[in-house]
């Protein structure tokens, strides 16, 4: 006997607006701040009437269209009613029966080694207000609960999958696609440490019994998922109890309503949480404030056009035209899409993907780390360091010269920069490329002679003799090829 | 006409002419609301200071020739569920006893700008759910004809405050008749206009899809001075419409020509009170002898109004008033053992029975397995009714009625007996769902010597042929111009 494990994903992430979704209220991160972003619509006050933001549908249809959704052309707001002291209200503005979008796929890559692929269905997406922040006393002594309201109000797209997924690594992997997507269309920053993507997941086991029936295990909601880690420990954690739930009980979906459990990170465990989902009636109806939305053939066309290339081609854009690596190319995509525009630009600017694949991936990267910078900020603009890596690719000077002219780059106060600096430091270092093969030759000559012993070795066949001939012929005639140096002893020594 | 009895028309033309100050017209009201508000109950808060601090200001700019707006000087009364900057606004609750809104009404803010001066603020049945004004947490609103009978409502301290003399002009909300029954009632004007005409941004909401904020006076002129002050889209409410607001008193003296006037023929004729039914009848031969032709209307859903709208408004009530959970503001109970019980006790302590009565109607209708058995069949029933509408005003002008089936009733007598109040609504929620425009203007008296109005309605955003059919009639009668003793 074993079992299928069936996940589905409902992902709301904050859009990038600079107000909320109903009002002029800002919707910056100011926790420290609270309640300071707020008026009477958002604090729900009497007489209050909230009024749509265009540019967070304009987002949310971009969000729709990026994940292959169809954007219906009449959609409306419904109240989903509900009480609780981080909504004023005692409703959300949400979209019930008619979401914004509808009907669409992300397709992640499953196998790494085969490089399988399987399109995940979205079965919608649709914009809603969030809802403000609780704190509760946590000190034990009953002091009051808090509000902060400035949260309340921003526009969140929920994007609700089918139960497509098939383990807690597919899961992860629809996430972090599916963050790689939103941020490159950049209708969200998708920084879950501040709550601009949270996660929910449905859980549970079609058991496969050995007379060919298939019994699916009671649905639990996992809440509280803000890390990708987080989902994918608490998916395992959720797979491991109810399988052995169901050894235990033998509980069918049909026997039980579904169950919400909340993820606590620290204990690495599911807890099961007030039954409110069993008796919940949100009671929704169309918001009578609120005129339904009607979107034209020509602005679904005017949002489509506005979309960059998504993630997943641009990764095989990247491995067949600058002839990388796999792991190269998604290394490059999950940057983000600064950074991938910045690998393209030095791979046009020095005519050698492969080449500026390693630079980008490996000194790029480590100095961004290193000074915890994002590309936009670093100073050797990718002009420059494809001037650099072209004087290597022209063999003008050395891998090795390369890297001492991308310190001194570094090193140098981005003002200073320009496309002349690469050339000005090759030459004030005197690291280009001798040509010269009169004044190699003469200090081949003389390394040659003054080295007896070693020119000995290596006739008596020790090899390793060449190399500490080649560092005293480099030390010689700056910027000479370590190649031709090395081809030039073995032809004098032989 | 003395400055408490005058139409805001006549005081205005006294300020210009240096007769009187606002000042002055200012005083009178209020001294008129000290010496006989204790037995009308039209107010709930005065702004007498600010009010005298405005009037004083709009005379200093009479005087040295400043532009003025259009009602400068003019005092004018609130209902208590229009939210306006430093005054309290209660909705006749318990539970919003201590609110003062930190902002101003859309309409306030067309007040202000029109150099009105805001008086005070006016009862009204809790959260406007009412008839009668009797559903008011803090006192009854009596008809200032014969204080024994009911000021109707919800807008009953809003009508009874115009009909006292204590204000010239007032604004009430109507969302089944809230304004012209009151208005009816007391024998002053009352309109509501088209669904959308007014903004809605910052009226206290009650059933958002059918409230409407319009104005009472003492004549069809200032009837239309005020709606032409605060009507307009406002980009705060999106269901306010962005048509253009023509001068509604510009040419209120001219007669529609060849005027149609329809007629329902069989509408509750059972139920119907003889005097309000003779001053119906009454009303109609006016308009015939100015010419116009009077024609028979069918609505054949009109036996359906009540029920729908008291599936509707509840519902949308339900709704509204959800956020009055005594957490963020407004009245939160005592003892409570939890956050659900804080909950139910403050809601169960501060609301009164009717607003109880119908949020509980509303949850029911809203609630998952009964939604589409009453709260999506009377949106279609509701489409019925509109379309009714749009078919009868192919046929005429405007469509006169009865306003309420009889004049003012006494105070206790309809409290006990819910479903009659409701019943009583027959002829003014039919606007309301269809949301096209409605007016209560005098047209009678009852042998118990109570006023009885004439109801016109006319299609979306025509209130300026509904207007200039009213005053066609009261150029010809006297009714509006009797005041109570
Ligand atoms: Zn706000």
């Amino acid at each position: 006997m074993d079992y299928t494990v069936i996940i589905g994903l409902e992902v709301h992430v904050q859009l990038q607006t600079r107000t909320k979704l109903f009002c002029g209220c800002s919707t910056r991160f100011n926790p420290d701040h609270p309640n300071t972003q707020t008026c009477p619509v958002c604090l729900g006050l009497p007489g209050a009437l909230p009024v749509l933001n265009r540019e967070a549908f304009h987002l949310g249809m971009k969000t729709g269209l990026a994940i292959n959704c169809e954007i219906p052309s009449f959609t409306k707001w419904d109240r989903k009613q509900y009480y609780y002291p981080d909504l004023p209200k005692a409703y959300q503005i949400s979209q019930y029966d008619l979401p914004m979008s509808q009907n669409g796929w992300l397709e992640i890559e499953i196998d790494p080694e085969t490089r399988e692929t399987k399109k995940v269905g979205i079965i919608r997406a649709h914009l809603e207000e969030d809802a403000g922040k609780n704190s509760h006393d946590e000190s034990g002594r009953g002091h009051d609960s808090k509000v902060d309201l400035n949260r309340c109000g921003t526009p969140l797209v929920e994007i609700v999958s089918e139960p497509d997924l098939r383990s807690a690594q597919e899961a992860r992997k629809y996430l972090e696609e599916l963050k790689l997507l939103l941020t490159y269309i950049d209708v969200s920053d998708c920084n879950m440490q501040e709550g601009s993507l949270r996660c929910d997941a449905n859980v549970n086991l079609h058991i496969h019994q050995e007379n060919g029936e298939t019994i699916p295990t009671p649905i639990v909601e996992i809440k509280n998922l803000n890390s990708f880690r987080g989902v994918e420990q608490a998916i395992e954690f959720e797979v491991k109890r109810q399988w052995e739930a169901w050894q235990e009980t033998k509980l069918s979906l049909h026997d039980v309503p579904k169950e919400t459990r909340g993820w606590d990170a620290d204990r690495g465990i599911t807890l099961e949480q007030r039954g409110k989902e069993e008796a919940a009636d949100y009671r929704y109806f169309p918001d009578p404030d609120l005129a339904p939305v009607t979107v034209t053939d020509a602005e679904r066309e005017k949002v489509s056009s506005e979309l960059c290339e998504r993630p997943a081609l641009r990764r095989n854009r990247l491995e067949s035209e600058y002839e990388l690596s796999a792991y190269d190319a998604a290394v490059i995509i999950d940057q983000g899409l600064a950074f991938a525009d910045y690998f393209e630009q030095v791979a046009k600017g020095c005519q050698n993907g492969k080449q500026a694949a390693n630079w980008v991936t490996q000194d790029v990267l480590r100095e961004l780390k290193e000074k915890g910078l994002e590309i936009s900020s670093f100073t050797i603009k990718p002009e420059i360091l494809a001037a650099l890596l072209e004087k290597v690719e022209r063999s003008e000077i050395t891998t090795k010269s390369a890297r001492t002219v991308f310190q001194e780059l570094i090193n140098s106060e981005e003002s200073e920069l320009n496309a002349a600096s690469v050339q000005s430091i090759i030459e004030d270092k005197g690291l280009a490329m001798v040509s010269d093969t009169g004044a190699l030759e003469a200090a081949v000559q003389a390394v040659v002679a003054k080295n007896e012993k070693a020119v000995a070795d290596f006739q008596s066949g020790k090899q390793a003799a060449v190399g500490a001939l080649i560092g005293q012929v480099m030390r010689e005639v700056k910027g000479a090829d370590p190649k031709v140096v090395r081809e030039l002893l073995i032809e004098k020594m032989s | 006409m003395s400055n408490t009895s005058a139409t805001a028309s006549e005081l205005l033309a006294k300020m210009n002419s240096g007769e009187v100050s606002s000042e002055e017209i200012t005083a009178a009201c209020l001294e008129e609301i000290a010496r006989r508000d204790n037995s009308i109950n039209a107010f709930l808060s005065l702004q007498a200071e600010t009010a005298l601090e405005t009037a004083r200001e709009v005379d200093r700019k009479r005087k040295a020739g400043e532009p003025l707006g259009k009602l400068a000087g003019i005092p004018v009364a609130l209902k208590d569920n229009i939210c306006a900057k430093g005054a309290t606004t209660t909705c006749a609750s318990k539970m919003l006893e201590a609110f003062t809104p930190p902002y101003d009404a859309h309409i306030v803010e067309q007040l202000r700008a029109a150099d009105a001066v805001l008086i005070g603020k006016t009862n009204l049945d809790e959260f406007a759910m009412g008839s009668s004004t009797e559903n008011s947490a803090f006192k009854t609103t009596a008809n200032p004809w014969n204080t024994k009978c009911a000021a109707g409502g919800s807008s009953g301290g809003s009508a009874a405050a115009v009909a006292a003399g204590f204000a010239p002009l007032s604004l009430g909300s109507d969302t089944g008749g809230s304004i012209r029954q009151p208005a009816s009632f007391c024998g002053v004007v009352g309109l509501k206009p088209t669904y959308g005409r007014v903004s809605r941004y910052g009226l206290v909401a009650f059933a958002s899809s059918l409230d409407q904020i319009g104005p009472f006076a003492r004549d069809v002129t200032d009837a239309a001075l005020l709606l032409e002050t605060i009507a307009g889209k406002d980009q705060r409410d999106t269901t306010s419409l962005d048509a253009d607001v023509p001068s509604y008193t510009k040419n209120l003296e001219q007669p529609l020509e060849n005027l149609k006037v329809g007629y329902i023929e069989h509408l509750h004729a059972e139920g119907l009170h003889e005097d309000v039914k003779a001053a119906t009848q009454q009303a109609l031969e006016v308009y015939k002898s100015l010419g116009a032709e009077l024609i028979p209307v069918e609505l054949p859903h009109a036996k359906y109004c009540v029920a729908t709208y008291y599936i509707i408004a509840p519902s949308e009530a339900s709704s509204n008033l959800a956020r009055y959970d005594g957490v963020h503001y407004g009245y939160r109970a005592k003892q409570f053992d939890n956050m659900i019980d804080m909950y139910a006790a403050s809601r169960g302590e501060a609301f009164g029975d009717e607003v109880k009565r119908r949020i509980m109607l509303g949850t029911y209708a809203l609630s998952s397995g009964y939604y589409d058995a009453y709260y999506l069949k009377a949106l279609k029933v509701r489409r019925l009714i509109r379309n009714d509408f749009e078919q009868a005003f192919q046929k005429v002008d405007i469509i006169a009625s009865p306003v309420t089936p009889t004049p003012a009733f006494e105070i206790g007598e309809l409290v006990d007996d819910p479903l009659a109040m409701y019943l009583a609504d027959i002829f003014t929620t039919s606007a309301n769902l269809s949301g096209i425009p409605g007016v209560s203007v005098p047209a009678g008296m009852s042998q118990n010597k109570l006023p009885i109005g004439l109801q016109l309605l006319a299609p979306p955003l025509e209130e300026e042929r509904l207007l200039r059919a009213a005053r066609m009639f009261e150029r010809e009668t006297d009714w509006h111009r009797q005041r109570p003793e």
